[in-house]
């Protein structure tokens, strides 16, 4: 298998309140303060706290490090002073090009959704045909196995030669970088599929297309999400780095732009945006794919 | 009277690159609408190859097996497999397992209530009503098992067959599960053929039991009919004369004939 399965990390199951038990059956009549939290609040609390303590310190550390006067990056204080436009009103519309950041990631997240859905479905198909048919596999594995190990931007200037546009670029770009991962995890999941449920298929005489879609996608759902979160991962990634240099709108190019504008505090908040929005596509991957695959993963 | 499934001169043999090894060899068995068939021997001796070239999962090297006259040699509904290990799929619940096969198999015949009603009766008649929107991995092996059985009774097979249906399952579980198969045998008459490697289950559930000689090229070293009379009561059947018969001479056949067969 060529691409390890990434293992979605369980979510912390909520603290049982044992000892909150044991105190009501001996009767005490104390009423801790555990106790009247109600469980889902002390779960969320113990899950929330422990990052808020972590990111107050970094940047404590941070403002220490660069507090001081003729430091070459700006303190996190510095930054509220210079770009507090950008964190507070992330939709704020106040000329063509001066936008809010809301805007700039709604662009970015656009091309991603168009090219990830496009290599989502094909990288599925394909992924399908190559699980399926020695054949298949025999002949475009090893061309897929080199395609994917070229870089996202390496693909850029051939698109723009082909598309003469930027934004289709950025798109195709998208799309070619994060389809490998989709299709090769579509693939071994395919191959996986267990001879009983085979079995069960050709008793019934499933043709091809009931196949696909009651045996065939269903059995091999885990492997393809997990795909499927590799792919968003590295779209994302792409884009801020194709953006930056097609132009136009979208976050990658917001970068470049102050960048070149020397707005060192706009760039610190840019980058905030993107890991969180980073951070928030790749959850929503990893809970619809665990939503869709809870029977076939609990097997 | 002609037989109902044939099994003409039956040989297989597998071959991985240039050594060819005979699985079976010359199998000729007839058997009557109605009956249940084991089919017992040691493992390797080729009894879940007999099955799966029945049910049409693997092709005869040479010969062939006959459903009512016609040659069969493609999977299809009309030869149910309940599989050994269940293979009931995970994501789906009890109802929607059965449903998937009946959707399938009497999608155009018949209308979505008839079709609703046809499963809830088939669940009904292994007990699993109670459990019908439950996933596999929440209930127990004998359950899985149940609704396997359910699945293929479902779909109105013309024989069913069972490859070491209750083997995964603990003695307890077992008995009721037999007790299940002779019930619902009585009531739809059945032709069933059963793979197992349990002499007692043979002998209570059977018409016939074939035993089958050691592999490689295994083939029928007897076939054995068993002549008690239905319903068959566990209890009863521990002292009968009859049954005791029958349980000796298959047993005699697997610990002492059959290593003669395999000397020679």
């Amino acid at each position: 298998m060529t691409l390890a399965a990434v293992k979605t990390e369980k979510s912390d199951a909520p603290v049982v309140s044992a000892d909150a038990k044991v105190i009501a059956f001996t009767g005490a009549p104390k009423t801790s303060f555990a106790k009247m939290l109600p469980r889902y609040a002390r779960s969320v609390a113990s899950n929330v706290i422990p990052p808020l303590i972590t990111a107050a310190l970094l940047l404590l550390i941070w403002q220490i490090a660069f507090g001081r006067a003729g430091a070459t990056l700006p303190s996190p204080t510095q930054v509220w002073k210079d770009a507090k436009d950008l964190i507070v009103d992330p939709f704020f519309v106040s000329g063509p090009q001066d936008i809010g950041l809301g805007w700039r990631t709604l662009t970015s997240l656009q091309r991603v959704g168009i090219g990830f859905s496009v290599s989502a479905v094909v990288g599925v198909l394909v992924g399908t045909l190559v699980g399926q048919s020695v054949w298949a596999m025999r002949g475009l594995d090893p061309i897929f196995q080199i395609l994917r190990t070229v870089p996202p931007l390496a693909w850029l200037p051939i698109s723009l030669a082909a598309f003469r546009d930027s934004s289709p670029s950025a798109i195709f770009v998208i799309f070619i970088t994060s389809i490998w991962p989709i299709l090769i995890n579509t693939a071994v999941g395919v191959r996986n599929i267990p001879q009983d449920y085979r079995n069960v298929a050709q008793v019934l005489r499933l043709n091809t297309f009931e196949f696909f879609w009651k045996i065939m996608l269903p059995s091999a759902a885990p492997y393809i999400f997990t795909g499927l979160r590799i792919g968003i991962g590295l779209a994302w990634l792409a884009i801020v780095a194709a953006e930056m240099l097609t132009g136009g709108v979208g976050i990658g190019f917001f970068i470049w732009d102050a960048w070149n504008s020397s707005r060192l505090s706009d760039i610190v908040v840019a980058l905030f945006y993107i890991g969180i929005v980073g951070f928030v596509l790749d959850r929503i991957v990893g809970a619809v794919g665990s939503l869709i695959t809870r029977g076939t993963a609990a097997s | 009277m002609s037989a109902y499934l044939k099994l003409d001169h039956i040989s297989k043999s597998f071959r991985r690159g240039s050594t060819e090894t005979e699985v079976l060899r010359d199998i000729n068995l007839s058997i009557e609408k109605g009956q249940i068939v084991s089919i017992i021997g040691h493992s390797g001796c080729g009894k879940s190859t007999l099955l799966n070239l029945i049910a049409g999962l693997t092709q005869v090297t040479t010969g062939g097996v006959l459903l009512e006259n016609h040659e069969v040699n493609s999977p299809g509904p009309e030869r149910a497999v309940v599989f050994q290990n269940h293979s009931l799929l995970p994501w789906l619940t009890v109802y929607d397992n059965v449903a998937l096969a009946v959707d399938k198999v009497f999608g155009r015949s018949k209308s979505r209530r008839e079709r609703n009603d046809w499963i809830m009766h088939n669940l009904d008649l292994v007990q699993m009503t109670h459990a019908k929107d439950k996933r596999p991995t929440e209930i127990s092996g004998g359950m899985k098992q149940r609704v396997g059985i359910a699945r293929a009774l479902a779909i109105e097979p013309k024989i069913l067959l069972l490859d070491e249906p209750f083997g995964a399952l603990d003695a307890l579980t077992r008995a009721h599960l037999q007790d299940s198969v002779m019930q619902i045998h009585a009531s739809l008459k059945n032709t069933m053929i059963m793979i197992t490697h349990d002499v007692d289950e043979a002998v209570l559930l059977s018409d016939r039991i074939v035993m089958m000689t050691n592999g490689p090229s295994a083939t029928i070293g007897e076939v054995l009919t068993v002549p008690l009379a239905r319903p068959r009561k566990r209890l009863d059947l521990v002292a009968d004369r009859q049954y005791i018969a029958a349980r000796e001479a298959v047993l005699k056949f697997l610990y002492e004939r059959h290593r003669f067969v395999e000397a020679a």
